[in-house]
């Protein structure tokens, strides 16, 4: 493997407390060394990071690939070019393919298309229940031993309580994280905007905050009952937000996330039935924006995700509330943490550690720092690089995004994947098959 | 720009989706325009040739006779073609697209759609992916809006009150499944009526209903004193499967329209219903068929009001060409 040399950067590496203008050495596809040159080293590349910010690569909890199962709306290889374009070098894929990932083969199907692609770190969270259903255990040890990094019934529901209790305790016997996207789907019905003045505005089945923040309680009791190690996907209000924080501070093993649009985005911007903006969560209202915000800010909210779910023109072309939920996020993931730090006081590095650091220690991977011996998993991009959202730019087969057609600032320049160039803007380049 | 869809470059009609963004002027427009057809229906000859050579397609994904009966007759009096689908039962349940259907017809050459959909946005959707030539009118679309029915009731209003101004309202019923009431609102708030009210249990009233510009009342002898216009809404029957409410008898007597609860408005006040009514279940035979009722007024007023938004609608696309 080749040996290379990152050049006068800004290098943010929030884990290591690292931020400063210097260089980064890679060797063997492993970090070499940060700020300060080792000796005897033979430069076989050297990438100029000159007026850029150099990170550790993303580190992404939610990212649906579409493959196996739903090939319309995207592939592991359209997907991780995305990934990669995004700066996001470690993906976590939920267990909603079909089929479902519920068994080993799945797990390995996914490997041998990753490798094939040469996108490496694709993380499969098991299912929980079988086929997603809701009532049985999938074989939960099988699939961490083929690879499976936590387990989550994605957004499907349970049967009842008693079934995510035993879920729990048996996930927790072999120390396995579940990911947990809480709703109450008796509250949350066919609802598809957040149930508030929009919603009753323009007579759209609505959401209310309670379906979420009431099966977040549960769980959080749950967890307490079986001691399994609990994350919380993708939080959308201020009810969600208090009780986590309340979690924490008796002392609850808990963590969470967030999609990154929802950062950004409230029920006033679905427009008249814009479905570029049909998500779940739905996106709220102005103060779960600000809970949101101040969530990350304090620590309450552990990590952001990109929550990328590409889409193909068919599946939002209808009336609004028969239009998949869901928007093409990653490529958008960057950018929109950047505008996040222009707009809040969450600083640059906070804004990293976020999308790195954090993530990568729920999960309990060695990535998202630049610390020597760890993979040289890095992003290069130029925060005051404007680019337009189009066809030209986009990498996701699913074009699904609200901010299609606008102007964003902020663009990856170089990713690296152990110490492989995956991705690089400049020459349009993009790793081989 | 999505906000102005129904609007042509001079502010003019050429859909007619929502009564939101309409100013109180073209409402009034709308009524006047109204006014000079309502007195046709009593003349020997019942037609005028505005609408000659145009093709109207009446779309309809949702079954109802009433709204497409007047929507028919009206297309008629302009001297349209008009055809009537049904679509609930045909192309779409073999699988084709919401979007197919309408390229097909399109395909027809049509230069109209009057579009009733199960689903809000049904009609804003269709409007936003027809070819620039054809305008979508909306004749009910989920929960969302109605707003041919809202402006036949604000034409009936405006024959008995003679104006807005000062007149109290009240809209009772199942507000929350209710696209007509949602269109009642707004109209009746555009054209600057002193205030609405809405009255029904929290079971049926939207989240957060007071952003729409009503006061919300669970009381009939509260919500009905000193009110000139009573809106009723028609209740579903499926609404007691669900615990919404516990029985039609347990409704009937807290929100049914009776004579006795009609004694808490003004003595002129005039009781509309957008039909078909339910008798017994959200008001009482006597009041339905009583002197204050204008129920049957509001049916023959609705096909001068669709001539009316139609022809505009129609000169709306000829003046934006």
């Amino acid at each position: 493997m080749s040996k290379i040399l990152i050049r006068n950067g800004r290098v943010i590496d929030p884990a290591n407390a690292i931020d400063a203008v210097g260089s980064v050495w890679i060797a063997d596809g492993k970090i070499l060394a940060v700020l300060n040159a080792p000796a005897d080293f033979q430069t076989d590349q050297e990438i100029d990071a000159t007026g850029q910010v150099v990170c550790p690569g993303f580190v992404d909890l939610s990212v649906r690939l579409r493959e196996p199962g739903h090939g319309q709306k995207g592939s592991i290889r359209s997907e991780t070019r995305a990934a990669a374009a995004a700066g996001v070098t470690s993906l976590c894929l939920p267990p909603d393919t079909k089929p479902t990932i519920d068994t080993p083969a799945v797990v390995e199907f996914i490997k041998d298309k990753a490798e094939k692609v040469g996108y490496l770190q694709i993380y499969s969270i098991g299912a929980l229940t079988q086929r997603l259903a809701g009532s049985e255990l999938s074989a939960m040890f099988a699939l961490k031993e083929a690879g499976c990094i936590a387990v989550s019934n994605a957004s499907e529901p349970l049967a009842n309580l008693l079934i995510l209790r035993r879920a729990m305790e048996y996930a927790g016997s072999h120390n396995l994280l579940l990911m947990y996207r809480a709703n109450e789907a008796s509250l949350s019905g066919k609802g598809c905007a957040h149930e508030g003045a929009v919603a009753s505005r323009y007579g759209l089945p609505g959401i209310p905050e309670a379906a979420e923040s009431i099966a977040l309680a549960q769980c959080l009791e749950l967890a307490e009952l079986t001691g399994c190690r609990v994350h919380i996907s993708q939080v959308s209000c201020r009810q969600s937000v208090i009780k986590i924080q309340q979690a924490k501070k008796y002392g609850l093993h808990v963590s969470a996330d967030v999609a990154i649009h929802q950062l950004h985005l409230t029920e006033d911007d679905i427009i008249p039935f814009d479905s570029a903006y049909h998500v779940l969560p739905p996106f709220r209202s102005e103060i779960d924006r600000k809970y949101l915000r101040d969530a990350l800010a304090n620590g309450t909210l552990d990590a952001v995700c990109s929550d990328h779910q590409p889409h193909d023109l068919d599946a939002k072309l209808g009336a609004f509330p028969e239009t998949e939920p869901g928007v093409a996020s990653l490529e958008t993931l960057l950018p929109l943490m950047l505008r996040l730090v222009e707009q809040h006081p969450i600083s640059l590095s906070q804004a990293i550690a976020v999308l790195t650091e954090k993530p990568a220690a729920i999960l309990g991977l060695a990535a998202g720092a630049l610390t020597p011996g760890f993979p040289a998993d890095i992003c290069i991009f130029d925060p005051q690089c404007s680019w337009q959202v189009n066809s030209q730019t986009w990498r996701s087969a699913g074009r699904n995004s609200p901010y299609w057609g606008q102007t964003l600032r902020g663009r990856v320049a170089h990713t690296l994947q152990s110490g492989r160039i995956i991705y690089a803007l400049a020459d349009n380049a993009i790793f081989e098959d | 720009m999505n906000r102005h869809l129904q609007l042509n470059e001079q502010g003019r009609l050429k859909h007619f989706l929502t009564i939101e963004g309409l100013s109180k002027q073209l409402l009034t427009e709308v009524l006047d325009t109204a006014e000079s057809f309502a007195g046709m229906s009593e003349q020997q000859v019942k037609k005028v040739p505005l609408l000659r050579g145009k093709t109207i397609i009446n779309l309809f994904f949702e079954n109802s006779t009433r709204t497409r009966t007047t929507f028919e007759l009206a297309a008629t009096r302009l001297s349209a073609d008009v055809l009537s689908m049904n679509i609930a039962t045909s192309a779409t349940s073999k699988g084709e697209s919401l979007l197919d259907t309408i390229r097909n017809l399109e395909a027809m050459h049509v230069d109209m759609f009057i579009v009733r959909h199960a689903l809000s946005g049904a009609a804003h959707f269709i409007a936003q992916h027809s070819a620039p030539h054809i305008s979508v009118i909306n004749a009910g679309d989920g929960q969302h809006a109605h707003p041919t029915q809202a402006m036949l009731d604000m034409f009936t209003i405006r024959q008995h009150k003679k104006q807005f101004a000062g007149l109290k309202v009240a809209i009772v019923g199942d507000l929350l499944h209710s696209r007509v009431a949602r269109s009642q609102i707004q109209a009746l708030n555009t054209l600057g009526v002193a205030e609405v009210r809405v009255i029904a249990p929290k079971t049926l009233l939207p989240a957060q209903v007071k952003s729409m510009g009503v006061i919300d009342l669970h009381d009939m002898a509260e919500g009905l004193a000193d009110i000139d216009v009573i809106m009723m809404l028609r209740l579903q029957k499926e609404r007691m499967n669900s615990a919404f409410l516990p029985s039609e008898s347990e409704y009937f007597r807290c929100f049914g329209l009776t004579e006795a609860k009609l004694k808490y408005a003004k003595s002129d006040v005039i009781v509309m219903h957008p039909g078909p009514i339910n008798r017994g279940v959200e008001i009482a035979s006597g009041v339905a068929d009583g002197p204050h009722s204008v129920i049957l007024q509001q049916v023959s007023n609705g096909i001068a009001v669709r001539m009316a938004i139609m022809s505009m609608t129609m000169s709306g696309h000829g003046s934006a060409a």
